[in-house]
């Protein structure tokens, strides 16, 4: 094989950087790179590397740009970098782009087709992969190449990082569900293109993996994944959906953990049913939780939109059923695959009347899971609708996480009365309606149809009932209704998951946040910290607001809350829930379509207190 | 004299529901007392039976009829998808659903398809009278073409046929009938909720306030004068079929009867009239309701029947107890299955 001439930066006599940097991977969409993109990530979580992968994919099946980021961190840092100290440069019509984007002694891997047109900085180191050439030597059956061309980029990032080639090997295998031919079939790729780089390439970077034990006893999962397995553990038996991304990949997780609930005939305890549109899948959940089911559904804010009419109906007929709203940016069509937290408001307020929906917010993967199964307890107790705010970062992107707890309490059917305890409730209280409130924490007693005694039996409407569950179009029926209903939502904010609060330091700067830009603020409340900025920190997981979030607001002499929407909504609503003077609470708000960095997080930070 | 009860020693009056707050004369009444009169004869439980409606004069209707029974007023044309996930969460409930013309053939029109594609099991009745009534006299999609109101002028689409509609989409029972002809309304409702499929019911149910002119299709005067059953129909219960031979046939020749069994064993018994109409002929069924529409002629009785499709239940595999029977450790998986999935995530 003739010696290649590279032109390549004089050998580099920086000190090595081990297990903390970051690729980016620009490809074109539908080109078979999610699995070298899995491949890659895969391999460092097994390499002992805490490691995360986002994906930044375009609303296209194929052809548009699309990027993928990987992070090493062996400080376990996993939040998504401003800037990624090497590119693989696999898409001709975004390469010049994500070049200029590299920093001074960036790493640019490319194919030796894009480089003749992208060779324009001195500061960086440009490997070159001849692709074409590799692939015409490969035995890959034609209809496939295009399919695993990208591997040669794997080859490639495993030659020059350090990747060992059985580790990918068997990453393959296990992606391919232990199906040894396609495994094999790209591995024969990627040690074309490892091989050709040991053969062609000088190394000029100081970038390199190394195993260690930061993953040992961890997982890795999607959030879709994890939430979706946390309701099969919480017993959810009636699913309907209707697919919209980035929520179709929570019910697929429910079809892969179905098993886990089927008897030992393979007979079903989950019911699963793709609805003709999202009103429909919301009105099966309704009536299913209406029934006695624990009913989930699952999608994204136009979704959740069209479920905005039954959200309000089953949160005034006191129905539990669980939405889990994967946000993404809205409306219609153009960013639908981007990430987002700007649905709080409106999901909050789903429904027409005065209503403010149970909203659980998931930071992590763990909380994913156990917000999964919690849910259904939450809203069989309150009798309420739940809404799990996830989003598209936490719900496609591969999380690295502690191995998910048991659920540490029992299955929470609520206030249910069979026709035994229906008896005893009238011989207590002469009677029983549906709505009332015996207990004096605004949430009433419910029968399931079915129930074998003669009163059992009620009729259910929105608005225009008494505590009899009779129609009744009279004011003080009604103001009375909605003053129990108040006080349900005030016993809700005790029994919903109470914010995760850092108040370790002495500081006078306290940041709030929800969702999952915890580990940019993490990061950034560390990179603060080293310049003498100390900061408390509260994550709030649920809405109502819990009565702590207020004593940390009044603790603090200034106080920022990041989200990832334009709008500062979290900001809104807590303005909205007090009444004294909050005006040191400022907004750090940035929607835009990306997961939180912790770079952003630091600059708006320091400039506000600056 | 103690009144008159059923097997299960319930009066008739023991299935009434509320006080119907629907106008003086409403053709919606009647069909209640139809339901009330079916509950009762065939001696039905009422804890075992589910109600369901969406939004409408109709869909007020199910607080009027077996008080003792689950009912569910939802929203506007969505009665279809809250019945799909009761009836998912306990199969062993019997359904009964309420709904109008604008609820199922404008707002609800989708749904109305889709829970007939997905053969969920409940008897759906559209209380059809050509208009909105709640909202004082708009057409509704079934409105005759060409007829006149007094708020909203003439009418210049053509109607919409929801019977049709149901044999299109795949429905296994098809009837039509007529609120003011009790005996065949009742007739239909005691083989539809023998029906393990969706049943639907197209009952003319004349609007006495904004729809009764003698000139419009869904008026009583029109109901009266027009009406065409196309058989005398008659259930012969499972019990019954034994000496169903010896049931008289009357002045009927053998060729003139037509016994459609249904998936309990029971028949419902066709008598001929004055046409070849065989329900159990897709083609025919079709060709009755395209002519009734392009004629104006008001045929009533059983359209089309065909054994019942597997049900939704059925086609999701489901364990015999029902959904929301299911226990704890029905619900929650083991510790041990737990740690299997984690460490088959692990390094």
């Amino acid at each position: 094989m003739a010696i290649n001439q590279q032109t390549q930066p004089k050998l580099d006599t920086r000190e090595p950087v081990i297990n903390d940097f970051a690729f980016s991977v620009a490809t074109k969409n539908g080109s078979g790179s999610q699995t070298s993109n899995n491949v890659l990530v895969m391999s460092l979580f097994q390499m002992g590397i805490p490691v995360n992968g986002k994906n930044l994919f375009p609303s296209n099946i194929k052809g548009l740009p699309t990027w993928y980021t990987i992070r090493a961190s062996k400080d376990g840092y996993t939040a998504r970098k401003a800037l990624t100290e090497i590119v693989v440069a696999y898409n001709d019509s975004t390469a010049t782009e994500d070049v200029a984007n590299l920093p001074p002694g960036g790493v640019c891997i490319t194919t030796d087709k894009i480089a003749k047109v992208i060779k324009q900085r001195e500061d960086i180191s440009y490997y070159e992969i001849p692709v074409a050439k590799l692939m015409r030597q490969t035995e890959v059956p034609s209809a496939f190449r295009k399919l695993v061309e990208n591997m040669t980029y794997v080859g490639a990032v495993a030659q020059l990082f350090d990747i060992p080639l059985d580790l990918i090997y068997e990453v393959l295998l296990a992606n391919f569900k232990g199906k040894a031919k396609p495994a094999l079939m790209n591995h024969d790729v990627v040690k074309l293109a490892y091989d050709w780089t040991a053969d062609n390439i000088v190394k000029s970077d100081p970038y390199r993996f190394e195993h260690m034990d930061g993953t040992q006893g961890k997982i890795m999962m999607t959030g879709n994944d994890a939430g979706a397995l946390g309701a099969v553990f919480g017993g959810v038996n009636v699913v309907s959906w209707y697919p919209i991304t980035p929520s179709t990949s929570f019910v697929d997780g429910i079809i892969g953990f179905r098993h886990l609930r089927q008897t030992e005939n393979k007979e079903n305890t989950i019911a699963i049913v793709q609805a003709e549109d999202e009103l429909a899948a919301a009105g099966i959940v309704v009536g299913a939780g209406w029934a006695g089911a624990r009913s989930l559904t699952s999608t994204s804010g136009p979704g959740i939109s069209l479920m905005a009419e039954f959200a309000g109906l089953a949160y005034f007929a006191e129905i539990p059923a669980v939405f889990w709203n994967i946000t993404r940016m809205g409306p219609s069509t153009g960013l639908p695959t981007r990430t987002s937290q700007g649905d709080l408001l409106f999901t909050h307020f789903l429904g027409h009347g005065d209503s403010r929906q149970l909203c659980l917010m998931p930071g992590n993967l763990k909380e994913a899971f156990e917000f999964g199964w919690k849910s259904f307890d939450i809203s069989e107790a309150l009798q309420s609708p739940v809404f799990v705010i996830s989003d598209l970062d936490l719900g496609m992107n591969n999380w690295l996480s502690d191995p998910f707890d048991y659920p540490d309490q029992p299955v929470n059917r609520g206030k249910v009365l069979d026709a035994q305890s229906l008896q005893a409730f009238i011989d207590e209280h002469g009677k029983w309606g549906r709505y009332m409130d015996v207990d004096g924490d605004g949430i009433p007693h419910r029968t399931l149809p079915g129930t074998e005694h003669r009163f059992a039996g009620y009729f259910t409407r929105g608005t225009g009932h008494d505590e009899m569950a009779v129609y009744s179009e009279r004011s003080d029926d009604w103001v009375e209704n909605m003053t129990r209903l108040r006080l349900k939502m005030d016993t809700a904010r005790a029994m919903l998951p109470q914010p995760i609060i850092d108040n370790g330091s002495d500081a006078d700067i306290g940041i709030i946040t929800f969702g999952t830009n915890e580990d940019a603020i993490r990061e950034a409340r560390d990179w603060l910290a080293n310049d003498g900025i100390k900061t408390n920190y509260l994550r709030i997981r649920a809405l109502p607001l819990a009565s702590s979030v207020s004593d940390f607001i009044m603790a603090h002499r200034s106080v920022f809350v990041i989200e990832n929407n334009f709008d500062g909504q979290l900001t809104q609503l807590i303005r909205l829930e007090h009444s004294e003077n909050i005006s040191h609470v400022r907004s750090l708000a940035l929607g835009d379509g990306l997961p939180m960095t912790p770079d952003w997080i630091y600059d708006s930070l320091k400039e506000q207190e600056g | 004299m103690p009144p008159r009860t059923n097997h299960l020693g319930l009066a008739r009056n023991e299935y009434k529901g509320r006080p119907s707050t629907l106008c003086p004369g409403c053709g919606h009444d009647s069909i209640s007392n139809q339901l009330i009169s079916m509950a009762y004869e065939l001696g039905l439980e009422q804890h075992k039976i589910i109600k369901m409606s969406g939004i409408g004069c109709s869909s007020k209707t199910p607080a009027y009829f077996l008080g003792g029974s689950h009912g569910f007023n939802a929203l506007h044309g969505r009665m279809p998808s809250v019945a799909t996930g009761a009836l998912l969460a306990n199969k062993e409930l019997a359904c009964i659903a309420v709904s109008g013309d604008g609820d199922t053939g404008s707002i609800g029109m989708g749904q109305f398809k889709h829970v007939i594609r997905r053969n969920v099991p409940f008897v759906y009745i559209i209380e059809n009278n050509g208009v909105y009534g709640l909202t004082k006299g708009q057409f509704s999609a079934t409105a005759d073409e060409g007829q006149f109101l007094k708020y909203y002028g003439t009418n210049h689409m053509p109607p919409i046929d929801l019977a049709l509609e149901a044999v299109i989409a795949g429905c296994t029972f098809v009837a039509r009938s007529f609120s003011g002809d009790a005996k065949q309304v009742q007739t239909l409702l005691q083989a539809a909720v023998r029906h393990p499929g969706t049943s639907v019911l197209d009952i003319i149910s004349p609007c006495v306030t904004f729809n009764n002119a003698a000139t419009s299709t869904k008026s009583y005067p029109y109901g009266k004068d027009h009406e065409i059953p196309l058989h005398e129909i008659q259930i012969l219960a499972p019990d019954y079929v034994e000496a169903r031979d010896e049931i008289t046939i009357g002045d009927y020749d053998e060729g003139d009867i037509i016994d459609v069994e249904m998936h309990d064993g029971s028949f419902i018994r066709l008598k001929k009239l004055d046409n070849d109409h065989d329900p159990r002929n897709r083609r025919l069924a079709m060709n009755v309701l395209e002519r009734s529409m392009r004629e104006q002629i008001f045929s009533t009785g059983l359209i089309y029947y065909e054994e019942p499709r597997p049900t939704l239940a059925d086609t999701e595999d489901l364990v015999d107890r029902p959904l929301a029977h299911l226990d704890a450790a029905d619900l929650r998986p083991t510790e041990a299955a737990l740690d299997g999935v984690m460490r088959g995530l692990m390094v």
